[in-house]
């Protein structure tokens, strides 16, 4: 089996897989991290969201071959303690109810913040539009990137 | 109002010991046996308080630990009901650690999340412990300053004499562990509350955010194997033979194994417990060194399916529902007067049909579980919304004693009813017990959607009797797949407003598995009663509201025991709806819809406004009032009333699921729609103030949401939808759906 280089969270892994494997279950499954979230798949729900090169990607349908040597962030380098402006508002604002697709919410956030500090409501909806949450915390999802986007200003 | 002052007696209700460790152990009953399909104990006193389902730990250090012995789903139990303990401890809440416990059935009893009854029916004994426990540790601090404990002040968690000492929990806690437990412990008044009525986070919150391990999904164990399993496409159809010849030379493939033959014998030979999902055919399971192997190996499997049973298709449905609703074979579950003869004498009579699909769950996190059966013993992790009936079966399934049983529940990434049966548990143990290793069987989101446990498809026939501009008849017949829902709720609004009142149940039993859903009586029900009340008004010419509040009026002082709903609580959450909603006042432009509901014990009225954009119907806003009697967490209330809104919005909307030779039409999320971001609308709740004793919120909210929508879509267009999802009535917009889903 290929092995490939990644750099996860600033940390270089190598790991041995085949190449089709999607990232998502190289971060789950090889690299134990487990905060990256299985939904459906297809990248579809946005549960697997993580950062590649600075930009929110559905991990479930990004081959390993394919993410090699890129900067790959996850819920956990998002940061460790928890003090991101993004985990901080969803604390505040209480968002989650089951909580299980929040890390995909969290890591959809961010990257969306990284390039619009100050979105409106609207552009809020569009970003985050692609992200499932069954338990329909959304209109908190919602306000929490908002008070995310004032802790960053 | 009056305050709560129930007087306890012990009646076993605690019980305490002293730790090793030093501290103080309290055991106590956290009753919450409602699973959303069975029917809560009518007879409280039935119940044996000999039983301890949870434990509070206070360590000599002043430290509060709740072990939480029920399944947390998302509906935030894990916080409030340990904020009820915490309250009448009068300890900081600051200082309290809850911590899951595992199935444990020598020492807790009724391990199970459903039905919203949690906060319902732990409410005495939560206050009652925490009372109970801080009395003790009161009368500790008395003796040892020689006082009465009446001169004793508490105050979070710090015991104060006249003389100014103090003692800390922590300080008198070896002490409090051998006293007498007392009596009739004081409550505190709601006023005095410092805990029950103040917004708390999540506990889990800190994990949730920095991506810990919490959930099935993330449990692993060194040399565990992951479990794919493939199952029969099509409902009714069984395994013949496969051929794992192609999976097996895939890497990290490590096995290929049959399993079913236990899960027959079980089905063929025991009367298995109402949770047992169990099909009778063989599956093929791919064992491998990951997940994403597993499921490659599974894709590689070519196996051959024999029809066992006819292979049913939606259309095949509909003639059969039909065909019951048409017919005799009904089961009366309620009847006062005679309809037939309201109907004969009416002036007008109304009569209207609506339909429902089935829907999948969903839940975001795919079914799984961790199973390791050994010689010695069978460790099971996961997420279950029912561990007992799981350990139980595991053990029939196996051959094996339940004490061998040692069964760890995780946080859940969403139950709605989903994780109530244990199909996912059995199989499990049956894969780990065949291979004599640690497994994790992962279920795919296509396994997850294509072999459930789903909501039936229903349909209600509801027709009314209109005489001298009185409603006279009322009649609701309900044709069910399965299983009749509203048959279990025959006594809801409008029993007892009626003189002459039916309700009428039938079912076609399917080989599709069905069970509960996300508040599995009312959340196509409601939408279906609070459209035809919306029709008889305009049918009678009399004012929505109006006839809602004077049907309300008749069941005043009612001397039927059945009748659940309070008509003077829900009368008022109707008038502060119109208050708060503007309702009828609305700018132009703007559709309203009103409902109002009674169901999981809680009063409930929405309004929904719509407005036309681009040409369409869009649901703006839901001014949503709620009458649950005193609220714990507000800020995890107001959480679970809005996930209910637009959760049943979404799915009164879009949520369309029907079978094609067997075969699920939908499989996942590019094919079956859930409502996203863009589809939720602002909800405005008002919480009814009031000191009386809370019930539940993690449903109530959902089945009034679809009536709301569908009444405004009225307004809005003058069009009524008969049939969910609303997406799917083309009538009802005005452009093509294609327009709309693009």
């Amino acid at each position: 089996m290929p092995t490939y280089q990644l750099t996860v969270n600033g940390k270089a892994h190598t790991v041995e897989a085949s190449e089709d494997t999607p990232l998502l279950w190289v971060l789950r499954d090889h690299l134990d991290m487990v905060g990256t979230k299985f939904g459906c798949g297809i990248a579809q729900c946005g549960a697997c969201t993580v950062h590649v090169d600075g930009n929110a990607t559905r991990s479930c349908s990004l081959p390993v071959a394919s993410a090699a040597g890129m900067s790959i962030t996850t819920i956990e380098g998002l940061s460790e303690d928890g003090s991101h402006p993004v985990q901080q508002a969803w604390k505040e604002v209480d968002v989650p109810q089951c909580g299980y697709c929040q890390a995909g919410q969290m890591m959809t956030a961010s990257a969306f913040l990284a390039q619009n500090p100050n979105p409106t409501e609207e552009e809020i909806k569009d970003a985050m539009n692609g992200n499932i949450c069954r338990c329909a915390a959304y209109n908190r999802i919602r306000k929490a990137v908002g008070v995310a986007a004032e802790k960053m200003a | 109002m009056s305050t709560p002052s129930i007087q306890f007696s012990r009646r076993n209700f605690l019980r305490t010991s002293s730790l090793a460790s030093g501290g103080l152990l309290i055991g106590f009953n956290l009753f919450t046996a409602c699973k959303s399909d069975v029917k809560p104990p009518v007879d409280l006193a039935n119940l044996n308080y000999n039983d301890f389902n949870a434990f509070i730990k206070i360590a000599k250090n002043g430290a509060v630990t709740i072990f939480s012995p029920n399944p947390e789903i998302g509906q935030g139990v894990k916080t409030s009901m340990p904020m009820i303990i915490a309250e009448e401890l009068d300890v900081s809440w600051d200082n309290v650690y809850v911590q899951q416990g595992v199935l444990d059935t020598k020492n807790y009893t009724r391990q199970i999340a459903g039905g919203s009854q949690s906060i319902r029916f732990g409410w005495d004994a939560l206050r009652q412990t925490g009372a109970t426990a801080k009395q003790m540790l009161v009368n500790a601090a008395a003796a040892r300053w020689g006082v009465d404990a009446s001169e004793l002040s508490v105050s979070e968690g710090v015991i104060s004499n006249k003389a100014g000492e103090t003692l800390s929990y922590g300080d008198v806690v070896d002490e409090a562990a051998v006293l007498e437990v007392p009596e009739n412990v004081t409550l505190k008044e709601p006023k005095d509350y410092t805990i029950i009525g103040t917004d708390k986070r999540n506990v889990d919150i800190n994990k949730i955010i920095t991506g810990k391990p919490l959930y099935g999904m993330d449990y692993k164990e060194d040399g565990m194997l992951y479990a794919a399993v493939l199952r029969p496409p099509a409902f009714g159809q069984e395994l013949v033979s496969f051929d794992a010849t192609d999976a097996k030379a895939l890497p990290g493939v490590v096995d290929v194994i049959q399993i079913g033959d236990m899960a027959k014998a079980l089905l063929s030979e025991e009367e298995v417990n109402w949770t047992a999902q169990l099909s009778g055919s063989g599956k093929v399971v791919v064992l491998a060194n990951s997940t994403w192997e597993a499921f490659k190996g599974k894709e590689a499997i070519k196996a051959t399916w024999s029809d066992a049973t006819p292979l049913e298709s939606t259309e095949f449905h509909d003639k059969k529902l039909n065909g019951l609703l048409d017919g005799k074979d009904f089961v009366t579950m309620r009847k006062d007067g005679d309809v037939n003869k309201a109907f004969a004498k009416a002036d007008k009579v109304l009569e209207r049909t609506y339909e429902s699909p089935f829907l999948p769950h969903n839940c975001m996190e795919p079914m799984n579980f961790f199973a390791n059966v050994t010689d010695e013993k069978i460790h099971l992790v996961g997420p279950v919304q029912t561990p007992e009936d799981a350990a139980n079966t595991v053990a029939a399934l196996l051959g094996r004693d339940v004490a061998d049983i040692h069964l760890e529940m995780t946080r859940m990434g969403g139950g709605f009813g989903r994780r109530l049966y244990g199909d996912f548990v059995y199989e499990a143990a049956e894969i780990s017990a065949t291979v004599k290793k640690p497994i994790k069987m992962v279920s795919s989101r296509e396994d997850d959607m294509s072999t459930g446990v789903y909501r039936p498809a229903i349909k209600y026939r509801i027709k009314a009797a209109i005489k001298d501009g009185q409603l006279t008849g009322y009649q609701l017949k309900e044709a069910a797949i399965n299983t009749n829902m509203y048959g279990l709720i025959p006594n809801f609004f409008p029993a007892g407003a009626v003189e002459n009142y039916q309700v009428d149940v039938a079912n076609y039993k399917s080989n599709i598995t069905t069970g509960a859903w996300r508040a599995p009586y009312t959340n196509f029900l409601a939408y279906a009663e609070q459209s035809f009340f919306d029709e008889l008004a305009e049918e009678m010419e009399v004012d929505k509201i109006k006839m809602r509040l004077d049907l309300l009026e008749k069941v005043k002082g009612t001397e039927d025991e059945r009748i659940q709903y309070s008509p003077e609580r829900m009368q008022d959450v109707i008038k502060m709806a119109v208050d708060k909603s503007g309702w009828g006042k609305q700018p132009k432009g703007t559709y309203q819809g009103f409902v109002a509901y009674y169901c999981h014990n809680t009063h409930v009225a929405e309004v929904a406004d719509v407005q036309i954009e681009n040409g369409l119907p869009v649901v703006k806003k839901v001014t949503c009032i709620v009458d649950c009697g005193i609220v714990i967490n507000p800020m995890g209330a107001l959480n679970q009333i809005e996930g209910g809104i637009v959760d049943g919005i979404g799915h009164s909307m879009y949520g369309s699921f029907g079978f094609e030779n067997g075969k699920p039409t939908a499989n996942n999320y590019d094919k079956y729609r859930l409502g996203r971001m863009k589809e939720a609308p602002v909800v405005e709740t008002h919480l009814v103030q009031n000191e009386l004793s809370p019930t539940g919120l993690g449903e109530p909210t959902l089945p009034p949401a679809g009536g709301a929508v569908a009444n405004a879509l009225k307004a809005a267009t003058g069009k009524r939808a008969y049939k969910q999802p609303f997406i799917q009535q083309e009538e009802l917009w005005k452009v093509k759906k294609e327009e709309i889903l693009g």
